[in-house]
């Protein structure tokens, strides 16, 4: 008996530990194909050149395209994700009615839930040719119309997780701001939202590395052309579009150029990473001010 | 106007901004879900479910794609399912408080974080390279029980959080061991829970696209898989693939396959939200 119950625990212990033996191999994987990558390109030319063109005659491989290209796409969705979402969140816990709540917040999901392939399918065939009609020079493929759509896809992200922060703020200063006579808008802004401001700030860490590392809405609509750039009309590259470009053409494996999908990757990495654990600490540092 | 006037009014201004963005979302959402179905509708039928991919466009169908998924679907159910769970009752039930315990938590939040592009870089190294398995459905199927794992494990050790601690000492004090406990009770009291996750969890798996396409898994397949060896596609890349072609007649095709990918999303969310709810009502400790 006590035999069995020992080896189930063994088992469970197993299924446990092979998370961090997940961990561990994707650091392994990403640093060691990595590194034979980096002994044939400096990390600084990796940092500093201008140009990403490993897939040409003349080779170069600076990241900085495909960051600017992640970075300007990330940008425009939280321009339009956060605003939005912080209002719906101030608005459905501040002025609206609780059945309504209850039924918009449910709705909401279903936007994180569509399938990010059916995303870019939007971005391209529907936003960029409305789009073109205000903006002519814009591009068939851009990092507006992309960036936009994956605004849309994280706004339940940011309003639901800064809706549970706002709510989360005790009763007695909501009270207190009313007793001074504040408007709902004054309460929410002056009081609530920045007794809540570390749950917002996590809220759009993660909206931000959620952002950084999807794929499949830049890989169609905003293009294939690393292009160091804050232009927002023009065909870029993100660093996951050019992962996901290389797995499409026939690249030999073990050549230069099969490497430079894991120095993508470890940038990726190291970005997501970097936000995943920033949020991790500002929640452990401030979640329980109110307690 | 006084001041308090001017605030009152601010007030309402934002109440009709607030309104407006709660809206929009879901206004977007409707937009797109008119347009796709007005461009596939007619597009689908019996032929298109079942027809091989072809160069033609209109001839074209997704049978090998929505074969693949359902595939990718059960293999992956397979594999993550007994491996999620089962970490989920170690931490919960076995774990102790301590350093381990704290480090295994942060660990996991952290795998939820990281892209699942980066996943289909784990799985093309491990998997296909190191394991040889090549662009397989089985190679996929890990990928993507790896990508899930996480999701699988948070709301297992919800449900089972949820359990309250008088059904185990009832247990202890017939003399049932800490397993048997685990067993008989606290696992079919959070099935409901832990059964959502699982929806919800493969409700993701059924989308991506990302790490698929990066471990080789190819958008033109001219067979059904027929073992967990061969070689395969699945809606979402069979979307994009016709997506990134310039003939109008493959948008329609793409906006058809698209419906369908829909569907099955949708079916799956709704049986996982409808177990939440049965669960709730249900169970009154």
């Amino acid at each position: 008996m006590r035999v069995s119950e020992k080896v189930i625990e063994g088992l469970l212990w197993l299924a446990a530990v092979i998370t961090i033996l997940i961990t561990a191999g994707i650091i392994w994987v990403l640093l060691s194909e990595s590194i034979s990558f980096f002994r044939v390109v400096s990390l600084a030319e990796f940092l500093t050149e201008k140009e990403w063109t490993p897939l040409f005659a003349d080779k170069k491989f600076g990241i900085m395209p495909l960051v600017a290209g992640t970075l300007l796409t990330t940008g425009v969705a939280i321009a339009v994700a956060l605003p939005i979402g912080l209002t719906i969140a101030v608005y459905l816990n501040e002025y609206a009615h609780a059945t309504l709540k209850q039924v918009v917040k449910p709705l909401l999901e279903v936007l994180a839930t569509i399938p990010t392939v059916v995303y870019g399918f939007f971005a391209l065939t529907v936003v960029t040719p409305f789009l073109q009609q205000f903006i002519p020079s814009l591009a068939g493929f851009n990092a507006l119309s992309a960036g936009i759509v994956m605004g849309i896809m994280i706004i339940p992200m940011i309003s639901s997780l800064s809706e549970d922060a706002i709510s989360s703020v005790p009763r007695s200063l909501r009270e207190a701001a009313y007793g001074m006579g504040s408007t709902r808008l004054q309460t929410s802004f002056g009081v609530m939202v920045p007794a809540a401001s570390s749950g917002i700030i996590v809220s759009v860490i993660l909206a931000i590395s959620r952002a950084v590392g999807e794929t499949m809405i830049v890989a169609v609509a905003a293009g294939q052309q690393p292009r160091l750039t804050l232009n927002p009309l023009v065909p870029i590259e993100t660093i996951t579009t050019y992962i996901v470009q290389v797995s499409l053409g026939d690249v030999p494996q073990g050549s230069l150029e099969y490497k430079t999908i894991f120095a993508a990757g470890i940038t990726l990495f190291v970005f997501t990473f970097a936000l995943n654990n920033l949020s991790f600490w500002i929640k452990k540092k401030y979640q329980e001010k109110y307690d | 106007m006084t001041n308090s006037d001017i605030n009152r009014l601010k007030d309402k201004a934002f109440q009709v901004f607030g309104i407006f963005c709660t809206f929009i979302g879901l206004v977007v959402l409707a937009v797109f879900l008119f347009d796709i179905i007005a461009e596939g509708i007619a597009r689908i039928d019996w032929d298109f479910l079942t027809s091989l991919p072809s160069r033609r466009a209109s001839r074209a169908g997704i049978l090998t794609a929505w074969v693949g998924t359902l595939w990718i679907l059960v293999l992956t159910t397979i594999i993550a399912f007994p491996l999620g769970v089962a970490a989920g009752v170690y931490l919960e039930e076995y774990g102790k408080k301590n350093k381990m315990a704290n480090f295994l938590e942060i660990n996991i939040a952290n795998l939820a974080g990281v892209p699942s592009i980066i996943y289909g870089l784990l799985g093309l190294e491990v998997f296909v390279r190191q394991m040889r398995l090549g662009g397989s459905l089985l190679a996929g199927a890990l990928t993507l029980s790896l990508l899930i794992l996480p999701i699988i494990i948070v709301t297992t050790r919800e449900a089972i959080k949820a359990v309250p601690r008088s059904i185990r000492d009832g247990s202890y004090a017939l003399g049932a061991s800490k397993w048997q406990t685990v067993w008989n009770q606290v696992l079919p009291a959070s099935f409901g829970g832990i059964l959502t996750g699982i929806i919800l969890a493969l409700s993701r798996a059924v989308g991506e696209a990302a790490p698929l396409i990066v471990i080789g898994a190819l958008a033109y397949v001219p067979f059904t898989p027929s073992t967990p060896m061969d070689e395969f596609t699945v809606l979402p890349i069979q979307i994009f693939n016709w997506t990134s072609r310039p003939q109008e007649a493959f948008l329609t095709n793409a906006a058809a396959a698209i419906i369908i990918l829909l569907i099955i999303t949708f079916l799956l969310n709704g049986i996982a939200v409808y177990l939440r709810n049965k669960q709730q009502k249900k169970v009154k400790w």
